[in-house]
């Protein structure tokens, strides 16, 4: 399955891209990409339990992906 | 019009019009709460704040935010909108209107829409000093529920 990753401010830095699509196997879990994407470059500086949302909603680790999903990786947010 | 609203734009926020479009005739009242960029933060000078956001989340999540206060305090219509881009001193980041028969309610409702807002919309700045150095501002980490 294919799911499509979104970084935004401090992990779009580390990342040096706006998204990245990548093959997982069937499933998988957040943790499971988490692992993947700290495994190499800039992203091995993102700490090991970041906060994910999975198709726009806040979901934890454990949340078992599909085909499809948009996963975005939510550094400490600042508005207002 | 829906009774929650919320936006995320690269244009300016114009008050007057934020105001009117959430007022309707069963309302005494309307809050506006008008964010800012300020000159320091820390005590060292800033000269500009670059506002990102995953915006279609950022308009739900709001949205949400929204609902929550208008359930929890029976205001009337609640308006969120949140800039993004690079804002300079004085310029508007974040604007909600609250629009209410009474006013007590209409003030724990903005009260209580900012914090949240603060809290768990996915929103960042950058903030770029006088001394030409820019850095992301620290901030809060939403709380995600496990799964039951």
């Amino acid at each position: 399955m294919i799911v499509r990753t979104l970084f935004f401010a401090l992990y779009r830095d580390m990342a040096g891209a706006d998204e990245l699509a990548l093959e997982l196997p069937a499933g998988a879990r957040v943790a499971d990409l988490v692992g993947r994407l700290r495994s190499s470059g800039g992203l091995s500086r993102m700490p090991e339990s970041p906060v994910v949302a999975v198709n726009m909603d806040y979901a934890p680790l454990a949340t078992e992906l599909r085909d499809g999903d948009e996963v975005a990786f939510i550094p400490p947010v600042a508005g207002g | 019009m829906s009774q929650s609203f919320a936006l995320v734009t690269p244009d300016p926020i114009d008050p007057a019009r934020l105001l009117g479009d959430t007022l309707s005739p069963d309302d005494g009242a309307a809050l506006l709460f008008w964010g800012v960029v300020r000159n320091q933060n820390d005590g060292r000078p800033v000269r500009n704040l670059e506002y990102s956001a995953y915006a279609e989340m950022a308009e739900r999540e709001m949205r949400r935010i929204a609902d929550e206060a208008r359930e929890q305090f029976g205001t009337g219509a609640i308006r969120v909108i949140h800039r993004t881009g690079k804002l300079a001193i004085g310029q508007a980041s974040v604007a909600i209107a609250v629009a209410s028969p009474h006013r007590a309610e209409a003030y724990e409702a903005s009260r209580y829409v900012i914090e949240q807002l603060k809290q768990r919309v996915p929103v960042w700045k950058r903030e770029g000093y006088v001394d030409g150095d820019s850095e992301w501002v620290p901030g809060f980490t939403p709380a995600v529920r496990e799964m039951a």
